[in-house]
C-alpha cells in the first residue's frame, strides 16, 4: 500500500484537486479562445494608444540663418535653412515644408511664421510668447491619464474576477449535479476539496493577470512609453498582490454561495450579490476617480482595494503604507471569508434538491 | 483478519425527526453483509455516517476497536446511492484521480486503474468520455471507482441498481472475490433475491432502527416455521384430518402444512408412504422476502 496520511497527504491532495481543476480549464477550448482575444485586444490597446502618442512625424520647417538656431531648439521638427522670404514662399507654396520661419522687425516674437493654409498650432505656440504661469496646487497626473489607468485596472479586475469566480462557481455546482461530490469526500475531507478549488482557479486568474501584465509592459516597450512604464510599474505589481488575495477572498465566498444551489440554473440566485459585489470597485472607481476622499475610503474596502489602491499610487497619491495597511485589512478579511465559507460550503455540499437557507447552511 | 467495522449506538436526527436510533451492527472481514430495508429506512444515512460525509448525533463507528479515522477511511471505497462521476472526464483519467486522491501515486494508480477496469470489461473504453458511456458502463466505471484503491472496507449503496442480470453476476463476482481477499463488504439492495444469494450476513433495518442483523442461515432458522412440502402420487385431501396438522395450501397430491412438532412431519410422511408414492417431501425455509416482511411489520 502507499496510503500517505496526515498534513503531508492532505496538502498533495489539495494540489491534487488544484491540478485537476486547472487541467480541466486549459483542456477547454472556450477558455483558450475567448483567454487569446482578451490578450490580443490587450496588446492592440497598448499599441494602438503608442502608436496615438508617438505618430507625429517630424515636420518639416523652413528658416532662415537667423531664425534656424531657435526653430531648431523646438521638439519634433526638422529645419530647411532657406536664403530669403522669396525661397521660403516657394518652399511653402509647392508643400515641401509645413511652414517657415522667418525674423519680423517690431513684432514682440521677432518672428513671422508662414504657412500656405494653416500654421502648425504647435508652432505657433511655441514661438508666442504667453505669460508666465504659477500652478499653486499642481497635479500630479493628468486627469485623462488617470481615468484610462482607472478603466484599466477596473476592466482587468472585473473580468478575471467574474470570469473565474463564475468558473469556480459552476466547478463547484458541477460536482453538486453529477454527485460526484459524496465520492470525492468520502476520500478527502471537504475543506481540503475547498481549498483545491480556490488554489486551482486563483491560480488561473493570477496566470491571466500576469499575462496580460506581461503584454502591457511588453507593448509599452516596444512602443516606447518608457515613461508611462516607469509610472505603472509598482502600481501593477500592488494590482497583483492585491489581486490574489482579493481573488482568493472571492472565490472563498463565490464557492460557498454555488454550494448552497444543486442545478447550474440556479447559480445566479446565490451568486448574484457576490456579481455585484465584483462590479462596484470598477464603476465605483471609475465615477469617483477624482475624489480623493471617496478614492481614499475605497482603496481600504477589501472588496474595491484591488482597483483603488493601484489607482491612487499611480496618481501619488497614496503614502507608502497606505497599501500595507490595506492589505493587512484585505488579508484579514480573506481569512474570515475562507473560514464562513467552507462552513456553508461543508454544510450544503450534500443538501440537494432545493437550495440551502444561508441560515442553515451556517448553523449546519 | 483486521478490518472489523462496528457501530454502536449511532444515531442522527434532522430537527425533531428521528432518522437513526442506537444503530448497533457488526461487518465483519472477508463477509458480505447484506444491509435490507424500505425507502427512507435510515440505510444511505447509515452509510454516509460509517464514510464520515455525514456527522452522527451520538454513537462511535469503530475499526478493529478503534475509532474510525480520516486516514482510516481513506482505505475505505464507497459507492453512492446517487451515482456520479465527472461526465466530461475521460474513464481511465478519472478512475486514476480517484486512486490519487486516496494516497496512490501516479503510475501506480494508472496501473491499478487500467487492470481493474478491463476486468470490468471497459478495457475499450479507456479514453472515452464518462458521458459517452451506457448507463450499464457508467455504472461499472463507477464500481471501478469504488474499489480501485483496493479498499479494506467497502461500503455499496445499491451496487445492482439499473444492471441487467448478466452486469449482476459480473458485479456479484468481483464482490465476493473482494471479500475472499478478506475485505469488509456492506451493501444495500432492494433486489432481495440477489441479497439472499450473495450475503453471508443480513441486517434488515426500518424506520431507523435495526430490526434484525446476523447471519443468514441463523436468521433463516429463527424465522422458519415447521412448514413442509409433500408431493405425492395419491389425493392428499387426508391431511386435513390428522391431528396438530394446519394444511397452508393444497391441490390434488400436492399440499403445504405447518406442523406442532417436528415428530408429528415424520408421522405424516409414514402415512403418505402407505396411501402412495411420495415424489418430495420438504421442510420449507422462509425466503428473506417473507423474513424481511415479518420482521418490519
Amino acid at each position: 500500500m502507499n496510503t500517505s496520511t496526515g498534513s503531508a497527504g492532505q496538502v498533495a491532495s489539495v494540489w491534487l484537486v488544484a491540478e485537476r481543476e486547472i487541467g480541466s480549464k486549459l483542456r477547454s477550448k472556450t477558455f483558450l479562445i475567448s483567454t487569446g482575444i482578451l490578450l490580443l485586444v490587450a496588446l492592440a490597446g497598448v499599441l494602438i494608444g503608442g502608436f496615438a502618442s508617438t505618430s507625429s512625424t517630424p515636420d518639416a520647417i523652413a528658416a532662415t540663418s537667423q531664425t534656424a538656431s531657435a526653430v531648431k531648439a523646438l521638439p519634433n521638427v526638422t529645419v530647411t535653412e532657406v536664403g530669403d522670404r522669396a525661397e521660403a514662399e516657394k518652399l511653402v507654396l509647392d508643400e515641401k515644408v509645413r511652414a517657415a520661419v522667418l525674423p519680423a522687425e517690431g513684432d514682440p516674437t521677432g518672428v513671422v511664421i508662414l504657412a500656405k493654409k494653416d500654421a502648425p498650432s504647435s508652432l505657433v505656440m511655441a514661438l508666442s510668447a504667453s505669460p508666465q504661469v504659477e500652478i499653486l496646487q499642481p497635479a500630479t497626473t493628468d486627469s485623462l491619464l488617470r481615468y484610462l489607468v482607472a478603466i484599466g485596472f477596473g476592466v482587468v479586475f472585473l473580468m478575471a474576477a467574474s470570469t473565474f469566480g463564475s468558473t469556480i462557481a459552476q466547478s463547484v455546482v458541477e460536482e453538486k449535479q453529477t454527485r460526484v461530490v459524496e465520492l470525492l469526500i468520502s476520500a478527502i475531507p471537504s475543506r481540503v476539496l475547498l481549498a483545491g478549488k480556490v488554489i486551482g482557479n486563483t491560480v488561473l486568474a493570477m496566470a491571466q493577470i500576469l499575462l496580460l501584465a506581461a503584454i502591457a509592459v511588453v507593448g509599452l516597450i516596444v512602443t516606447g512609453q518608457n515613461e508611462v512604464l516607469a509610472g505603472l510599474g509598482a502600481p501593477v505589481l500592488w494590482f497583483a498582490v492585491f489581486f490574489l488575495f482579493g481573488f482568493i477572498l472571492l472565490a472563498s465566498l463565490y464557492s460557498a454561495a454555488a454550494a448552497m444551489v444543486s442545478r447550474q440554473e440556479d447559480i445566479g440566485s446565490t451568486t448574484m450579490p457576490l456579481m455585484m459585489l465584483v462590479m462596484a470597485p470598477y464603476f465605483l472607481v471609475i465615477f469617483f476617480n477624482d475624489n480623493p476622499v471617496v478614492m481614499t475610503v475605497l482603496s481600504y474596502i477589501p472588496f474595491s482595494a484591488p482597483v483603488a489602491m493601484p489607482v491612487r499610487l499611480f496618481v501619488g497619491e497614496a503614502g507608502w503604507w497606505e497599501p500595507l495597511v490595506s492589505l493587512l485589512i484585505l488579508l484579514a478579511s480573506c481569512v474570515g471569508a475562507i473560514l464562513i465559507g467552507a462552513k456553508i460550503y461543508e454544510n450544503s455540499l450534500l443538501r440537494m434538491g432545493a437550495r440551502v437557507k444561508l441560515v442553515e447552511a451556517l448553523r449546519g | 483478519m483486521t478490518g472489523r467495522l462496528h457501530l454502536d449506538g449511532v444515531t442522527k436526527s434532522y430537527g425533531s425527526r428521528t432518522v437513526l436510533d442506537d444503530i448497533r451492527f457488526d461487518v465483519a472481514p472477508g463477509r458480505l453483509t447484506g444491509f435490507v430495508g424500505g425507502n427512507g429506512a435510515g440505510k444511505t444515512t447509515t452509510m454516509r455516517i460509517i464514510l464520515g460525509v455525514l456527522a452522527a448525533d451520538g454513537g462511535t463507528v469503530t475499526l478493529d476497536d478503534q475509532p474510525v479515522t480520516t486516514a482510516d477511511r481513506r482505505r475505505f471505497g464507497y459507492m453512492p446511492e446517487e451515482r456520479g462521476l465527472y461526465p466530461k472526464m475521460k474513464v481511465l483519467e478519472q478512475v486514476v484521480y480517484l486512486a490519487r486522491l486516496h494516497g496512490f501515486d501516479k503510475a501506480d494508480a494508472a496501473v491499478r486503474a487500467t487492470a481493474l477496469l478491463d476486468d470490468l470489461g471497459l478495457g475499450e473504453r479507456l479514453n472515452d468520455t464518462i458521458e459517452a458511456l451506457s448507463l450499464g458502463n457508467q455504472q461499472r466505471a463507477q464500481i471501478a471507482a469504488a474499489l480501485v484503491h483496493d479498499p479494506e472496507v467497502l461500503i455499496l449503496d445499491e451496487p445492482f441498481s439499473g444492471l441487467d442480470p448478466l452486469a449482476v453476476d459480473v458485479v456479484a463476482d468481483v464482490l465476493q472475490r473482494r471479500a475472499a481477499q478478506g475485505c469488509s463488504i456492506l451493501f444495500s439492495s432492494h433486489q432481495l433475491d440477489v441479497v439472499e444469494r450473495l450475503c453471508d450476513d443480513l441486517i434488515i433495518i426500518a424506520g431507523g432502527t435495526i430490526r434484525a442483523a446476523g447471519t443468514r442461515d441463523e436468521l433463516r432458522a429463527q424465522h422458519s416455521t415447521l412448514r413442509y412440502q409433500l408431493d405425492s402420487s395419491g389425493d392428499t385431501g387426508w391431511l386435513r384430518d390428522e391431528p396438530g396438522i394446519t394444511v397452508i395450501d393444497f391441490e390434488g397430491g400436492s399440499a403445504l402444512f405447518d406442523v406442532d412438532e417436528p415428530s408429528n412431519a415424520q408421522r405424516v410422511l409414514r402415512e403418505a408412504l402407505q396411501r402412495g408414492a411420495v415424489t418430495s417431501f420438504t421442510p420449507q425455509h422462509p425466503s428473506l422476502a417473507q423474513i424481511f416482511k415479518e420482521v418490519i411489520r
